[in-house]
């Protein structure tokens, strides 16, 4: 008799999912499904609105990842209107940081949220604590000066977003072909030197690496635990400077194996020259993957943990990062580390490689120039433009097309989370297997359904990019038998 | 000629013949507008303005001021009424302001704010209005158009003063159309002005699109209660002045 488990929905990440274990006869795990109401209605009521809101509207889609959606969306409006990378017009240099930065302060304050919110309760209270100590609210009775640490950082994250975006949501800077406005001094010193209620920026250097320290500590006492927690493979991807290593605002797309072998490397231009979207009737979430290589086998994972897998080194001025990352190499011995909660140890990692990221650009006077934008000719309008950035899940794709008027006709995003979901699936399907794989019976237990979901939060993944609960969503836990029928259900 | 009327219950003396807008306006009282220009012929055209005189619904901008009027502009049932009024453009077009060029600029969502709306009471029409695109330089976004019919009196061909904008259809069925030959000939600064003379982000100058940072536009910066009441002070200032004039000349 096969049996079938029913987890809806998950707490503590994006959205909403439902998890569906199927359980053969023998009491083995079958498959595992991650289901996903994914809503993708704004390709579709972008369309004939003028080109240039296409970066505005879209980057609604996410109230945590926007400036990732406002500049992808940017980069595709680049390509439309003759300017960057992909053409004949550079982008001034102004223009390119200004948009760097606000990336990386993004980056910092999504990973900084992510990390110490949902990711930290866990490990410092263990899978198996109650669901009312295992969040945030349960870190300020443990450690209310690490929460208040946390909470500077991300202020601070976000003062860095309104300095640049003019909003610290849903901000507007990126127009095609530059930015409308420079980070003013004021605004510089400001994050610089700190201010009443406003950490300084070596604070942020400071608070930056609590995340790693917290990792490393949680590792040392339960190594075995976090090793052996889903080791799924998958092939690593994420966008690559020449040297090989990440950029997250520009470069190709560089895929790894195991070893590290480059399997493939592409201009993001030809994406879909080389990638497939598989669709499966129970998922409104696409599973792209390298044709080449067929589904199974070309299945890609993207954010941190795939960042930290493909790049060599960091930059030279990211001393603390560099190390960090060094660290996390060798403890693979160079192999692509494939341990699902090592993700977590990647975050941390990219909390730090973000933090002096800023403060190299925060020191850069470029940043203060008054050379914002160029506007092309009409000539050089190409009337289509993709765009791709490393959000702080992964890979962030928006394809755009406009008619000669310049009103969208189409526009296509694939999302780091539906880039992910395969690997993601076989994060949950490794996890009920350790669970209740061969087990004559299959209970549900709390340390099941909590493992679930810190597998899946480990991808941080953005489910229906809508809707975010903090703490505790009501959890359902079903188990079906072959014939349908329910054999036991735990709600929470 | 000085008329005596009360605002609110308060006392004013005013010239004979000034709008009641503008003279409520240059006792601080403010009354919101959507087709009304200082300086320029009444349209009339959106009922914003309205307020009761002698207990009579009438638009602000239209009606001249007259001995003994009594007039309530913030009293619950028209202030309401002017919300409603607003409520009814909102949900008449296709408003979607996050992405919209003319956000922290536009008259309609200012005034949006300045009546407390938070969302329409009215439901929803969805609207289908199709962009129009057939001048080289003005994009039509008719989904915002609020018919307030600025641009149909007061953007002229140069040359010849014709229209370049106008109304075609009725009711539901009407919509903004633009001649575009004449619209072609437009100058960049008269393009420029026909979009800053548009209350909202209808018609778009094509040569440009978000160039004012967040923060820093027209309406974060001031409020259009504060600019419409801060102009009318400093014009009562001056028509003090000019009176004293007209006295002892
Ligand atoms: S025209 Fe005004 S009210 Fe309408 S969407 Fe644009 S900003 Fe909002
Ligand atoms: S296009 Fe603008 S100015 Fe012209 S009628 Fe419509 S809202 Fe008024
Ligand atoms: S402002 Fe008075 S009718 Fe429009």
């Amino acid at each position: 008799m096969s049996r079938k488990l029913i987890i809806d929905p998950v707490s503590k990440i994006e959205g909403h999912g439902k998890v569906v274990v199927q359980m053969d006869d023998n009491n083995q795990v079958t498959d595992a499904k991650l289901h996903v109401v994914e809503f993708r209605g704004f390709e579709k009521f972008i369309q004939g609105h003028p080109y240039w809101e296409a970066p505005m509207l879209l980057q609604r889609i996410c109230g945590i990842c926007f400036v990732s959606h406002h500049l992808c969306g940017a980069k595709a409006l680049d390509d439309m209107v003759g300017v960057g990378y992909s053409t004949a017009t550079p982008m001034l240099p102004t223009p390119e940081k200004v948009r760097r930065l606000g990336h990386y302060m993004q980056q910092l304050q999504s990973h900084v949220t992510a990390y110490f919110y949902c990711i930290v309760p866990d490990m410092l209270f263990g899978m198996d604590a109650a669901p009312e100590q295992r969040n945030v609210v349960g870190l300020v009775e443990a450690d209310p000066e690490l929460v208040k640490r946390v909470v500077a950082l991300r202020k601070w994250g976000q003062e860095g977003i309104k300095s640049v975006l003019g909003k610290r949501m849903h901000g507007i800077n990126s127009v095609p072909g530059g930015v409308n406005q420079n980070l003013s001094q004021a605004a510089r010193d400001r994050l610089v030197n700190g201010a009443e209620g406003l950490i300084s920026l070596e604070q942020v250097l400071e608070y930056a690496q609590d995340g790693l320290k917290i990792f490393k500590d949680f590792h040392a006492k339960n190594r075995a635990e976090v090793d052996a927690f889903a080791e799924v493979p998958a092939l690593n991807m994420c966008l690559v400077n020449e040297q090989g290593n990440v950029d997250y605002y520009h470069g190709n797309m560089r895929i790894i194996d195991k070893d590290k072998n480059i399997v493939e490397e592409l201009d993001y231009h030809d994406y879909l020259d080389y990638f497939s979207e598989a669709t499966e009737e129970w998922s409104y979430m696409k599973f792209p993957f390298l044709k080449a290589r067929g589904r199974e086998a070309g299945s890609v994972r993207v954010g941190p943990l795939a960042r930290v897998n493909v790049t060599k080194a960091y930059e030279d001025n990211c001393p603390l990062a560099n190390a960090a990352l060094q660290e996390f190499h060798d403890y693979t011995k160079g192999k692509a580390n494939d341990m699902t909660l090592h993700t977590n140890w990647a975050r941390a990692i990219e909390i730090l490689h973000s933090a002096e990221q800023i403060k190299v650009l925060l020191n850069d006077a470029d940043l203060q120039k008054d050379e914002l934008i160029i506007t092309p000719a009409s000539n050089a309008w190409t009337g289509e433009g993709v765009g791709v950035v490393e959000a702080p899940r992964g890979t962030l794709l928006h394809h755009y097309r406009a008619d000669k008027e310049g009103n969208i006709t189409f526009a296509n995003l694939v999302v780091a989370t539906t880039q992910n979901n395969t690997v993601m699936n076989r994060t949950v399907r490794a996890v009920a297997d350790s669970y209740l794989g061969g087990k004559a019976q299959a209970e549900i237990t709390e340390g099941l359904m909590n493992a679930i979901e810190v597998g899946i939060r480990a991808y941080d993944p953005c489910l229906s990019c809508a809707t975010h609960a903090m703490g505790q969503m009501p959890l359902v836990v079903t188990v079906l038998g072959a014939d349908g029928k329910m054999i036991d259900e735990k709600i929470r | 000629m000085t008329v005596k009327i009360t605002i609110d219950g308060q006392s004013i003396n005013a010239q004979a013949g000034d709008a009641i807008v503008d003279v409520a306006a240059e006792n601080g009282v403010y009354i919101p507008t959507l087709c009304y220009v200082k300086g320029k012929p009444c349209l009339g055209t959106c009922r914003t303005c309205s307020v009761k005189v002698n207990g009579r619904v009438m638009s602000a901008c239209t009606i001249p001021v007259t001995e003994g009027m009594e007039i309530d502009v913030n009293g619950a049932e028209i202030t309401d009424m002017r919300k409603a009024l607003v409520e009814l453009l909102f949900a008449e077009g296709n408003h979607n302001c996050p992405s919209c060029e003319k956000s922290g600029r536009c008259e309609l969502q200012a005034t949006g704010y300045e009546v407390d709306m938070m969302v329409s009471r009215f439901p929803y029409r969805f609207t289908p209005r199709v962009v129009d695109h057939a001048s080289a330089t003005v994009w039509l976004e008719r989904d915002r158009c609020i018919f307030c019919q600025r641009c149909v009196e007061f953007i002229r061909d140069k040359e010849t003063n014709q229209k370049i904008f106008s109304i075609k259809g009725r009711g539901t069925h009407a919509r903004i159309e633009i001649n575009p030959t004449l619209a072609n000939k437009m100058s960049a600064e008269q393009v420029r002005e026909a979009s800053d003379l548009c209350p909202v982000g209808c018609i778009i100058d094509k040569t440009q699109g978000f160039n004012d940072p967040i923060g820093k536009r027209k309406f974060e910066i001031k409020s259009i209660r504060a600019r419409v009441l801060d102009t009318a002070a400093k014009n009562m200032t001056a028509n003090q002045a000019n009176s004293l004039n007209r006295e002892h000349p």
